[in-house]
């Protein structure tokens, strides 16, 4: 137990970025970051719906029978899962519209199952909730750098908002002689600008 | 068998907690989702298909129960006179139910207008059925006394390249609406005339 709170949640945020470094829940990964909007959308309903059952399959791990456990993990996370589109749908239906039927998956991202199971039903609450946390944002902020990197070469432009609160719009970065590649925003795109980052990433060594 | 009993309550437990939450939760954020709908999707759509209207076809809606299901009904006033009512209605599609609203002209009893909200088509085939304004302006100023359909099925509407499942859909959303409508009549007609417009 030498690993401390802190520790648990900046490994989520580099060593253990989980689409770049574990190359896991790639669905939602090149599903919907066709901007950097969508990304981080997606990224911080993971979060929340991660943190959320993270906390409560920590609370109740000593409760949880261990052969019935992933059932009742399911069931903790697709009851978060809805709050979430519900939410997103009240308060966000723009997003809510772009996200589409990657929100309902976000029950079958195995990230979110995989802390369940791994980490937070054999550790405690504050240690599960720094975990949870940290997965999530390292997970947003991969979504959000594909997403820009997508909308940049697809588009030209940066442009979005995150429910209302942060605004960017950025026009032509790259001047208005810049032919957009549409090729970058299309399914084929994701895999390949993907594939570049995860290259990149590989080249910074983790420690 | 403690074990088991053990499993069965705590999965039952968690199960009843889930259900009454989001039950709870549903009831909180269905009005909100409606507004939204209403706001981000119908609204507009409806707008655009009554652009002459004298009053917004949105504030002046009311609800009709027929069967089982409440509706929303839609009115516009034309030159002084609410000749003008919004029904809603959806079809199957190609990738799911397509939600669409037709304007009906009570007095000539002929289609005002027809607009698709909501939709799953693929884009730029199906999804023109929306984006595509000739498409649903085919509809526009036909009587309501014969069926819709498309050309290939001896109709009258034209279909979109590519997208015959797409364009047979909105016709028979528009034929039903059109069900609908005959079916409610005397009912919205009472209630027209109730909001005194």
């Amino acid at each position: 137990m030498a690993k401390s709170i802190a520790s648990e949640f900046t490994k989520g945020l580099w060593n253990e970025v989980p689409p770049f470094r574990l190359v896991l829940g790639l669905c939602p990964v090149l599903g919907v970051t066709t901007s950097m909007k969508n990304g981080i959308g997606m990224g911080l309903a993971t979060t929340f719906v991660l943190l959320c059952s993270n906390v409560l399959v920590s609370l109740l791990r000593k409760v949880i029978p261990a052969k019935v456990r992933i059932a009742c993990f399911i069931i903790i996370i697709a009851t978060f899962v809805i709050v979430v589109e519900q939410m997103m749908a009240a308060f966000a239906y723009g997003l809510f519209l772009d996200l589409g039927v990657f929100i309902p998956l976000i029950v079958v991202n195995c990230i979110v199952l995989g802390r369940a199971e791994a980490f937070a039903s054999k550790n405690g609450v504050f240690k599960s909730t720094a975990d949870g946390l940290g997965i999530g944002l390292g997970f947003t902020w991969a979504l959000g750098l594909l997403g820009a990197v997508r909308e940049l070469i697809g588009t030209g432009s940066l442009k979005g908002d995150v429910f209302g609160m942060i605004t960017w719009d950025f026009q032509n970065i790259f001047g208005a002689a810049f032919e957009p590649l549409g090729f970058a925003v299309q399914a084929p795109g994701a895999f390949v600008i993907l594939g570049l980052l995860l290259c990149a990433m590989n080249l910074i060594p983790s420690k | 068998m403690g074990e088991m009993i053990k499993m069965v309550v705590v999965l039952t437990v968690l199960s009843i907690v889930s259900g009454g939450s989001l039950s709870g939760l549903k009831v909180f954020t269905e009005p909100k989702i409606e507004n939204q709908v209403m706001n981000l999707v119908k609204g507009p759509a409806i707008r655009q298909i009554l652009e002459a209207a004298d009053n917004d076809p949105v504030e002046d809606r009311f609800k009709i129960t027929d069967g089982e299901e409440e509706r929303n009904i839609f009115v516009g006033v034309f030159d002084g006179t609410a000749d003008t009512v919004v029904v809603e209605s959806s079809a199957n599609g190609y990738g799911g139910k397509i939600g669409m609203v037709v304007a009906i002209n009570m007095v000539e009893e002929k289609l005002r207008g027809v607009a698709v909200t909501t939709h799953t088509e693929t884009p730029g085939l199906g999804a023109n059925a929306k984006s595509d304004p000739t498409f649903a302006a085919q509809f526009t100023g036909k009587s309501i006394t014969d069926s819709f359909g498309v050309t290939t099925d001896g109709g009258q509407i034209s279909a979109l390249s590519g997208a015959t499942i797409t364009s047979r859909a909105v016709a028979t959303g528009v034929n039903q609406a059109v069900e609908t409508y005959k079916e409610l009549k005397p009912q919205l007609e009472e209630q027209i005339n109730s909001m005194g417009k």
